[in-house]
């Protein structure tokens, strides 16, 4: 970033060089950039698991690894997919650089504890990589007891890792609350606030209310596991069951905590590249505190079959229907706000349009499994499969990658080059739909999960998902290649490349440390388009 | 290190790091001023026992399952705890929760420095009794081999049950345990900082914080007694 050839400006990232005034700083975006390096990393390591699995399963026969391997290898995908990608990737990296900016604060509530969050994140990494490359672990993402108690592999270094990052998250919810609550600007209501704002907040009252319970839980097994007995040991008179409900009580509203922030980036996008207001904002907003909260009624859909009576089993069937309300209000008021408007195709819109597309097949088919009979005949199948990544990788990273395209000018004063940025998106969108399609149709045949080997009937399908798998690869590596050289040989972003209404499009790109030279007062709602010179404040 | 000076240093990341506290003069970079930095602070650690709240309602979650599913055996369980030592323990951290409430008014007030460290001391001292009586406590069950896995006695039908009683009366007194030990070093640095003069009438927000951290200890001690002791009784 040392060829800056205009006028010197003062931003975030020239105000002082070197590692300590990085590893030091309390600067909500300097943080954000520590997160995106590092989650950045985690993804590449879950990827290269999920890479190998593909490879594996190929062909039939188990003979890339044998299935302790394979098991090992689904168990680090998902540990670290899961709470060291898609729960920090986009509060953490994103949220973390452009929440304050859209309130029109200069820094979170807490700068400090939002340093500590990443250093808490990174100890939590350590130990969990620690776990991963000592051995691993093969007790799935889920560490479901009684098995994890007695796998003779790393459970324990696993499960404290997990412990650890969870602290970091709950510190950057709780930062993103007080902040919310307040450090709004003076004019900023909170139906002026950006959706992007509401659906971090109400993912931040998730990590708040839920992660601890996982954390307690997970320190349970692992003292259970140190000394072989203990709390859900079925030998005392102990329920693995109970484990199960505490696990799922985190772990289905975590599926909010990981798809809300990208349905706040798509809610940030669709108004930008349609150039025109959200329709139906408030009710967008309110439907995100309302997945919050009815997300937390439904963990027991993830254990219809693991014992459980007709009548919870029909509650919580009924309010996993209830909870795919409110995310259809926000698929509608999406396609809605397209009506009309003067739609341009960049980037940000293609990984925009993409969520809204994959994500209505993952909820749809996330119906499927919210009707008991279904749920019983498709439990641990591919479908499963298909059906949360439909979820997690065609709307959150579809998501991610958006909100990434989106403020990356605004991060790094730079744009991109847009047309390596759409034929990536393109890529992604068609590599995803060639990977876990297949699953679908995999599953609903009956083919398990979490196996090396499978009947040769399997295969076609299976080599077209593992094609996909390769064209999805090349589309992740691709923004890696364009993203890093546009820090020095993108064109100048300017304060606001994309023509859109928010606050952080209001201070300069990258902007000054200390955010905005004056506080801006709010006078407008979030997405006000009378005319192209609206100015808020 | 920035070379330019097109705005005053004092609106540059430098003041980031600085370190505050409520007896400085200027607000943190993020706040308007400090009616704002107070608020902030006080609501942050609000939505923190809000976690922390989570955290233990796990473990009551556990507690009320089990015992629903064991009721006799949780009720044999309790009467292997000593009613007396847990009494004194309770008395003990509500009087402590009293000096906190003191320490604060005398804050406020602008009583002397010593007046306020000395509340502070006596709360932090009747934590250290109530630990001290804790681990007593703990001792008693690993003479009387109601300690699972280091020492472990109990045996015929139901053992295991009340084993499970046990584990969740580690589980919830520890944890319990872990959180005061942090609320007397937080309260032993409020003493330090009482000492030096960091706080103004005006101007004890951190004071504030660990009153809270440690009414709520004390709250969930309060909940701990009757679940585990009281049972049988
Ligand atoms: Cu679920």
């Amino acid at each position: 970033m040392s060829a800056i050839t205009l006028p010197r400006q003062d931003t975030y990232l020239n105000i002082n060089y070197g590692i300590r005034s990085w590893l030091l700083t309390t600067d909500h975006k300097r943080i954000a950039i520590l997160y995106l390096v590092s989650i950045t990393l985690m993804f590449v390591i879950g990827g290269a698991a999920a890479t190998m699995m593909r490879i594996e399963l190929f062909t039939p026969a188990s003979d890339l690894v044998d299935a302790a391997t394979y098991n090992k290898l689904f168990t680090m995908h998902g540990i670290v997919m899961i709470f060291f990608f898609l729960v920090p990737s986009i509060p953490a990296i994103l949220g973390n650089f452009i929440l304050p900016l859209m309130l029109g604060a200069r820094d979170l509530a807490f700068p400090r504890i939002n340093l500590l969050s990443w250093y808490i994140y990174m100890l939590g990494a350590g130990v969990t990589l620690w776990a991963l490359i000592a051995g691993g672990v093969d007790t799935g993402w889920t560490f479901y007891t009684p098995y994890s108690t007695a796998s003779p592999t790393h459970v324990v270094a696993a499960t404290v890792g997990v412990f650890i990052a969870g602290f970091s998250s709950i510190l950057t919810g709780l930062n993103f609350i007080v902040t919310t609550h307040k450090l709004r600007a003076p004019g900023m209501t909170w139906f002026r606030l950006p959706l992007f704002v509401w659906s971090l907040y109400a993912t931040s009252l998730i990590l708040v209310l839920a992660t601890p319970v996982l954390a307690i839980t997970l320190v349970l097994v692992a003292v259970e596991r140190l000394f072989h007995v203990g709390i859900f040991d079925p030998a005392l008179g102990g329920d693995p069951l109970l484990y199960q409900h505490l696990f799922w009580f985190y772990s289905h509203p975590a599926v909010y905590i990981m798809v809300l922030p990208a349905m706040g980036v798509v809610s940030e996008i669709i108004p930008t590249f349609a150039h025109k207001g959200l329709f139906g904002y408030k009710v967008v907003a309110i439907s995100s505190i309302a997945i919050a909260v009815l997300g937390f009624l439904v963990w027991g859909h993830h254990m219809f079959v693991s014992g459980m009576s007709l009548h919870a089993a029909l509650m919580f069937s009924a309010f996993s229907y209830l909870v795919a309300i409110p995310s259809a209000i926000k698929v509608f008021n999406w396609t809605s706000s397209l009506y009309k408007g003067s739609i341009s195709y960049d980037t940000p819109m293609l990984y925009a349009l993409g969520f809204i597309g994959l994500f209505t097949i993952g909820g749809l088919t996330g119906l499927y499994l919210a009707a008991l009979g279904v749920n019983v005949h498709v439990t641990d199948t591919y479908f499963i499969v298909a059906h949360f990544h439909y979820i997690m990788v065609g709307g959150s990273v579809m998501g991610y990658f958006g909100g990434l395209h989106y403020w990356w000018p605004k991060m790094t004063g730079r744009m991109y080059p847009e047309k390596w940025g759409r034929a990536a998106a393109i890529i992604i969108f068609i590599g995803f739909n060639a990977t876990f399609f297949p699953q679908f149709i995999l599953g609903f045949e009956g083919m398990p999960r979490r196996y090396a080997a499978y009947p040769p009937e399997f295969q076609f399908l299976n080599m077209l998902s593992s094609l996909g798998a390769v064209l999805l690869g090349i589309g992740y590596i691709l923004p890696a290649l364009y993203l890093i050289p546009s820090l020095w040989f993108g064109k100048q972003a300017g304060p606001n490349p994309w023509d859109a209404t928010g606050l952080e499009w209001k201070t300069s790109s990258p902007p000054p440390a200390n955010n905005f030279e004056k506080i801006p007062v709010v006078t407008t709602g979030p997405y006000h388009y009378p005319g192209k010179q609206d100015k808020v404040g | 290190m920035a070379e330019s000076s097109l705005r005053p240093m004092n609106a540059l990341g430098d003041t980031h790091s600085v370190e505050t506290s409520g007896a400085h003069a200027a607000p943190d970079l993020q706040f308007e001023n400090l009616e704002q930095q107070h608020a902030t602070r006080v609501f942050g650690m609000w939505i923190f026992l809000v976690t922390e709240l989570m955290l233990f309602g796990a473990l009551f979650l556990m507690y009320t399952v089990y015992r629903a599913f064991y009721p006799a055996a949780f009720a044999e369980g309790s009467r292997h705890l000593d009613l007396a030592l847990g009494g004194i323990n309770t008395a003990v951290l509500i009087v402590s929760s009293l000096c906190i409430a003191l320490a604060i008014h005398a804050a406020r007030t602008s009583a002397k420095r010593s007046q306020l460290a000395l509340w502070l001391l006596a709360a932090a001292v009747l934590g250290i009794v109530f630990m001290v009586i804790k681990g007593y406590e703990y001792f008693l069950h690993y003479q009387n081999g109601e300690m699972p896995v280091f020492n472990w006695t109990l045996t015929g039908a139901g053992a295991g049950h009340v084993q499970l009683f046990f584990w969740l009366y580690f589980a919830m007194t520890g944890v319990h345990a872990i959180h005061l030990s942090i609320g007397i070093a937080l309260v032993g640095i409020m003493i330090l900082r009482a000492l030096l003069g960091n706080f103004k009438p005006n101007a004890y927000t951190p004071l504030e914080m660990t009153g809270l951290y440690w009414h709520f200890v004390d709250i969930i001690w309060i909940f701990l007694l009757p679940l585990l002791y009281l049972i049988a009784r």
